[in-house]
């Protein structure tokens, strides 16, 4: 079923803050296996010119991607998560995220369209930090696969 | 910020050392743990069987994350980093055997944006198992 266009440009409530913690940071720099000192000592990271250990470019994909369950969730809007595979993703840094932040997001529903029997969500996840400055704006493309059986024929295919 | 590489020591064409990132299973459980993406297609093969994957396969982000590695390695400061994009265009099959799979990164400077903010666009070149992986696989970096 396609998605409601009057969806777009639909904003949530900011979420409670996130606050970034110097142990978390580590742990997924640890689990990306990236040893780069900015991640853990906070020394390095001075002096590269930031105030505290920085996270990997992707570590707050974990807090826009829960704030984007506020979307995907969203009973009006009616999107079948079950059939939801991860498009595209995108990320505008102001600055890098840094251990001692609270985060909050704010998602907007930037676009929403339907191609091929699929429905194609792209969510704007921004982010700021405790004294409302922008921190990085995280965009997701998500695409809720059409079912089978509403699918013409020649998409579905021999398989 | 402190990039080690400078802005006039670039080219469009410049190639970044390219890197190749291991990933087994025990990798995508300690990503899961850490992210907290905890989809079974991750870590559960009849799962990922039952919904039509190969076998089980990286998370997308994991990739994304590993890819920006050629970048941040680079510049040393991975705060130049300004914008970061990927498309997810196949998945990254992980065997539950002794090997696994591995994420082969490369990156080149495709063009220098503006001198006087020193930034330049980066594409990256991500492939396993002889397949691209990653689309549109593009950053922007602020340079010394």
């Amino acid at each position: 079923m396609a998605l409601d266009q009057s969806f777009v440009g639909r904003s949530y409530p900011p979420t409670a803050p996130y606050e970034v913690g110097r142990e978390k940071i580590r742990e997924f720099a640890e689990a990306i296996g990236d040893t780069n000192p900015a991640y853990t000592d906070r020394a390095a990271a001075e002096a590269l010119g930031h105030p505290d250990v920085i996270a990997p470019p992707t570590f707050v994909f974990a807090i826009t991607f829960r704030a984007a369950r506020q979307v995907t969730e969203d009973p009006q809007l009616g999107l079948d998560y079950s059939r939801v595979v991860h498009g595209d993703q995108k990320f505008a840094y102001t600055r890098p995220v840094r251990a001692g932040d609270r985060l909050t997001v704010t998602s907007t529903i930037e676009s929403v369209r339907s191609m091929a029997g699929n429905d194609i969500l792209d969510v704007r996840g921004e982010v700021h930090d405790e004294s409302g400055e922008h921190v990085v704006t995280a965009h997701t493309k998500l695409v809720a696969r059409g079912a089978e059986e509403e699918q013409p024929a020649s998409q579905t295919g021999e398989a | 910020m402190a990039a080690k590489i400078a802005y006039e020591d670039v080219e469009a064409g410049t190639e970044l050392p390219a890197c190749t990132f291991p990933v087994d299973r025990e990798r995508l459980v300690r990503y899961a743990g850490a992210s907290g993406d905890f989809n079974p297609i991750h870590w559960n093969e009849r799962f990922a069987k039952e919904v039509g994957l190969p076998d089980v396969i990286a998370h997308g982000m994991f990739t994304m994350a590993e890819a920006i590695r050629v970048v941040t390695d680079w510049t040393g400061d991975p705060g130049a980093v300004v914008e970061y994009g990927v498309r997810f265009t196949r998945p990254v099959v992980v065997p539950d055997d002794d090997k696994g799979a591995s994420v082969e990164v490369s990156g080149k400077v495709a063009a220098k944006l503006d001198g006087e903010a020193r930034t330049v666009r980066v594409d990256l070149t991500v492939m396993s198992a002889g397949q691209k992986v990653l689309g549109m696989s593009r950053a922007v970096v602020r340079l010394a």
